[in-house]
């Protein structure tokens, strides 16, 4: 069961939530003595997602970690906004070695410290979705296949965004990319398999998968934790809206995010070797099209004439989520 | 103690002796047999405290060496060829990054057309990635290497190459001396990182620089390579102290003192070049050898002053810089040019040999030491080329303009018997 | 320099043979080089490998062009199968099967011997592989290592019924090419007729 059901809607956020509950209720965050391990002078942009998750994502890895952990990042928007020559905005020891090795770099230091018999010392490895579902999935796999001891977290913004929004492997259908653009008769990106990474983690039948948003970041937070709670391989895939490249108000970074789980598009649960645990269900259903709309990168879809056909696509998808993993179930 | 053994079990036993904490193994012809004899070693609990990691492809290994060696583990791995290719972005990854991995290059040929054979061009095309490259001329010197290896990894804070010619050095049963383990471990401290992920002491590691540093960063790792010209003959000596036989260094010096003619070569060519340099001697020819041991840094100085006096150097290369030649050859028209002008400057002679594991023959060699001494030497040479088949076609591809793949033409030709 | 070429196919041990004979000669403190032609493995498929014995140390790393002896563990390559190519004048023969070989006439009739191994590998091993078995011709055909040095490499390289099994063969094969040797001054080690 996750973190404590909180009745007032408000506490879903920061703004009232956390002054409202006792303090060893309160997210790591909320901690004047937290890790701080991204601290302030990162670039990231305003109403960046994955600034937001990898925050809460790493204090609360630490927090767990006792404060002995070491960070394995790949190549993408985190690792560059938060090491711009000559600084670095991490407080934790951290290192970044290529785009697609994010995953055996931290086999590796999960080795290093086993021989050392430094198991106290925990390993996250972390990536966007690029680095993760690309160019990073061989050595995702191998690590989930050996068992390594590292809790691996993809942030996923859909796309690749650090060079300049290119469409990847996580990219949803009809999105516009500077690679999939919105022309032509399919604008955007083709309808295609897509390639589902947490349900090919539990495949894999590691101990513990889960996904979450930044729209829920205490989910986020517990999530983490109950990560750290096992050894052995862990895959945690988190949402992060990404203002720039989705085309959305920098405000509007938790708001699409929630309308991303509420449609049914992200679905948000746990799993435990191959096996669903939890399922944190739509409170309030909506209709694809309220998520699509706030979106730049589907303006093309609410042109004239509006692509219907499309959306009735991507509702089936939603659809399709909703009834799989059991996110809502309509009371007559 | 004096054994009869496979030359990469020889270097499993060596490796085993340094004690690496974790080992990154993905199998690739003709390097299999040491990644198993290490598997061995490991699981037999022989080897111990070490994590053997069995990775999905080379990149991974290469990259999971340079998390644990990041994290302050000696660390090792090995592969050839195609292998190698494969893992070049995370070379020059290690090598930027100056993290002290130690690798195993079982020198194999790189496709296409794919070939399972021995030859440098694995390890010369990554010449300029910042790793150390050391060539070993037999399975004892092989071994030695190894040890001397870690060694200056380590005190340099650079990656070394190992490179051992596939299959004829890898699979070739012959005498060898393994050092008592004690006599290694006093060789080798324990290592003790420059750089290292501690939580206690959190850094970070690998942040991008812009043009303002990156320049000052890349001449600090010359600067290293170049302090590694007196580091790596200062452990040979050690070694030589420590073990009883000499073994490394920058060169390696055969009958090169009243020498006209000295033929320069890399590897497990050389031995077969020995043999041929005492039958001429025998005749009365001033002919000598020079061995490069040390192909990066490059030993300009030190080649220089072995070829002085040479009228005529012969270099055999075992690999092919496409549309332009030699590879080694131009190294060593660098450290010829720099001579001072104490009299003409010797004539180069590049012969490209034993591509894709091509024997290189004692008879082929005489031919082309004759032809040297006789002042008949091409500047650039394919020793043992096949004319005939080239020959052949050539005027296929003349003929039309569908003249099918040259490789499978020419192995049609060569197995009906040519012209 | 003594130098051996031994043919045979993939899966029948023509590299394990080579390193035995390599170690049979390490074990009288002799210098020996052992290495096969290089290939995808293969079973069935033409495959030899080669062995140098010499008292100071063996530089030389090419194949063998001249063998002083031959082994062909698989008669089925006689035919075509470049065998016989560059062999010494004088050289031995030692040629597993139960027929009259097809040798060139280049061949000295003394040195060319057969012997049934893959019939005394079945008997003692009860698996057809004939490789250290002829070791044991070997030694009795050329002198160039002991019967007992042979004994010994095979020791090191198998254990148990194996071990035990090779080691009656192989002594079953030096008594049987003994027994058939044309005269006894065979038996003295004998250096390569070359240069």
């Amino acid at each position: 069961m996750p973190a404590q059901q909180i009745k007032f809607y408000q506490t879903g956020s920061l703004v009232v939530g956390n002054r409202l509950l006792d303090p060893d209720k309160r997210t790591v965050q909320a901690d004047t003595h937290r890790p701080n391990a991204l601290t302030s002078g990162h670039r990231a942009c305003q109403g960046c997602g994955e600034a937001l998750g990898a925050r809460y994502a790493v204090d609360a890895a630490i927090r767990a970690a006792e404060g002995r952990m070491v960070v394995v990042n790949a190549t993408g928007c985190l690792e560059v906004f938060s090491t711009p020559y000559p600084e670095t905005s991490w407080q934790v020891a951290w290192i970044h070695s290529l785009f697609g090795n994010a995953p055996a770099v931290a086999t590796g230091v999960a080795a290093a410290l086993k021989a050392k018999g430094r198991t106290d010392v925990r390993v996250v490895g972390q990536g966007g979705d690029g680095g993760t579902v690309d160019i990073g999935f061989a050595c995702l796999s191998g690590m989930f296949e050996r068992n390594d001891d590292v809790l691996y977290i993809c942030y996923d913004n859909q796309a690749y965004m650090n060079t300049g929004v290119q469409r990847s492997g996580a990219t949803p259908p009809a999105a516009r990319t500077m690679t999939t653009q919105a022309v032509g008769d399919e604008p955007g990106n083709p309808f295609g398999q897509g390639k589902n990474v947490p349900l090919i983690a539990m495949a894999h039948e590691i101990p513990y998968v889960a996904t979450a948003t930044v729209a829920d970041l205490r989910d986020l937070e517990y999530k983490v934790r109950r990560a750290m709670e096992f050894r052995g391989a862990r895959y945690l895939h988190v949402l992060v809206p990404c203002p720039l490249g989705w085309a959305t108000a920098s405000c509007d970074t938790i708001k699409v995010a929630r309308l991303a789980k509420e449609s049914g598009l992200f679905p948000v649960f746990e799993a435990e070797s191959g096996e669903i645990t939890s399922v944190s269900p739509i409170r309030r259903r909506v209709p694809v099209e309220e998520y699509l709309k706030i979106q730049g990168r589907y303006a093309h879809l609410f042109g004239d004439p509006p692509r219907t056909d499309v959306i009735a696509a991507i509702q089936a998808m939603a659809d399709r989520n909703i009834r799989r993993f059991r996110l809502w179930t309509e009371v007559d | 103690m004096l054994r009869q053994m496979e030359g990469s079990q020889a270097v499993a036993e060596s490796v085993a002796m340094c004690r690496p904490e974790v080992i990154c193994a993905y199998p690739i012809s003709p390097q299999t047999h040491i990644v198993e004899g290490l598997s061995r070693l490991v699981k037999s609990g022989r080897l111990t405290p070490c994590e053997y990691v069995n990775v999905e492809s080379e990149f991974a290994a290469l990259s999971a060496c340079i998390g644990a060696s990041a994290a302050g583990a000696r660390t090792y791995t090995a592969t050839s060829s195609q292998g190698l290719l494969y893992m070049a972005e995370a070379l020059y990854n290690a090598g930027g990054l100056g993290l002290p991995i130690v690798m195993t290059v079982a020198n194999r040929a790189i496709g296409a057309p794919i070939n399972i054979w021995n030859d440098h061009s694995d390890a010369m095309s990554q010449r300029d990635s910042g790793w150390l490259q050391l060539y070993a001329e037999d399975n004892q010197e092989a071994l030695d290497l190894h040890i001397q290896a870690f060694r200056i990894a380590e005190e340099l804070s650079l990656p070394v190459m190992v490179c051992m010619d596939g299959f004829v050095l890898t699979h070739a049963y012959e005498r060898v001396d393994l050092p008592a383990p004690e006599r290694v471990h006093a060789f080798l401290p324990p290592y003790e990182p420059r750089q290292v992920l501690d939580p206690d002491d959190p850094a970070s590691i690998g942040a991008m620089v812009g043009p303002e540093a990156f320049t000052e960063v890349r001449y600090l790792a010359h600067l290293r390579h170049l302090r590694a010209l007196d580091l790596i003959p200062a452990v040979a000596d050690e070694f030589a102290a420590a073990f009883g036989r000499g073994s490394g260094g920058l060169v390696g010096h055969y009958r090169l003192d009243d020498a006209e003619t000295v033929v320069v070569a890399m590897g497990s060519v050389l031995g077969t070049i020995k043999d041929v340099v005492d039958e001429r001697r025998e005749h009365g020819e001033r002919v000598g050898a020079l061995a490069i041991k040390t192909f990066r840094p490059f030993p300009f100085a030190a080649v220089r002053r072995a070829l002085r006096g040479a009228r005529r150097v012969v270099v055999i290369e075992r690999t092919l810089a496409v549309g332009v030649g030699g590879v080694v050859a131009d190294n060593v028209r660098g450290a010829l040019d720099t001579m001072a002008p104490e009299g003409p400057a010797p004539y180069l002679a590049t012969v490209i040999a034993g591509l894709g594991g091509r024997p290189i023959t004692k008879a082929s060699l005489h031919d082309l030491f004759a032809r040297a001494a006789a002042d008949l030497l091409e500047p650039l040479t394919f020793l043992d080329l096949r004319h005939d088949l080239i020959e052949r076609e050539l005027r296929r591809e003349r003929a039309a303009r569908r003249s099918g793949a040259s490789a499978e033409n020419l192995l049609r030709d060569l197995a009906t018997g040519g012209v | 320099m003594f130098q051996v070429r031994i043919h045979g196919r993939g899966g029948q041990g023509v590299v394990t043979a080579a390193e035995i004979l390599s170690i049979a000669a390490f074990l009288e403190g002799r210098y020996a080089q052992a290495f096969p032609t290089f290939g995808s493995e293969r079973t069935g498929a033409p495959v030899v490998a080669f062995c140098r014995i010499d008292d100071r140390p063996i530089r030389v790393r090419e194949p063998i062009a001249r063998p002083d002896a031959l082994i062909v563990q698989d008669a089925t390559l006689l035919r075509g199968g470049g065998v016989f190519d560059g062999l010494a004048p004088g050289a031995y023969v030692l040629v597993n099967t139960t027929r009259e070989p097809q040798v060139p006439k280049t061949a000295a009739p003394g040195r060319v011997l057969t012997v049934p191994a893959t019939e005394l590998a079945l008997k003692h091993l009860g698996r057809p592989l004939p490789n250290a078995v002829l070791l044991g011709g070997f030694a009795a055909l050329t002198g160039v290592v002991s019967p007992e040095s042979v004994r010994a490499a095979i020791r090191e390289k198998f254990s148990g019924r194996v071990a035990e099994g090779n080691l009656a063969a192989a002594a079953e094969a030096y008594a049987y090419v003994r027994e058939r040797l044309p005269s006894a001054e065979t038996f003295t080690t004998l250096e390569a007729a070359d240069a």
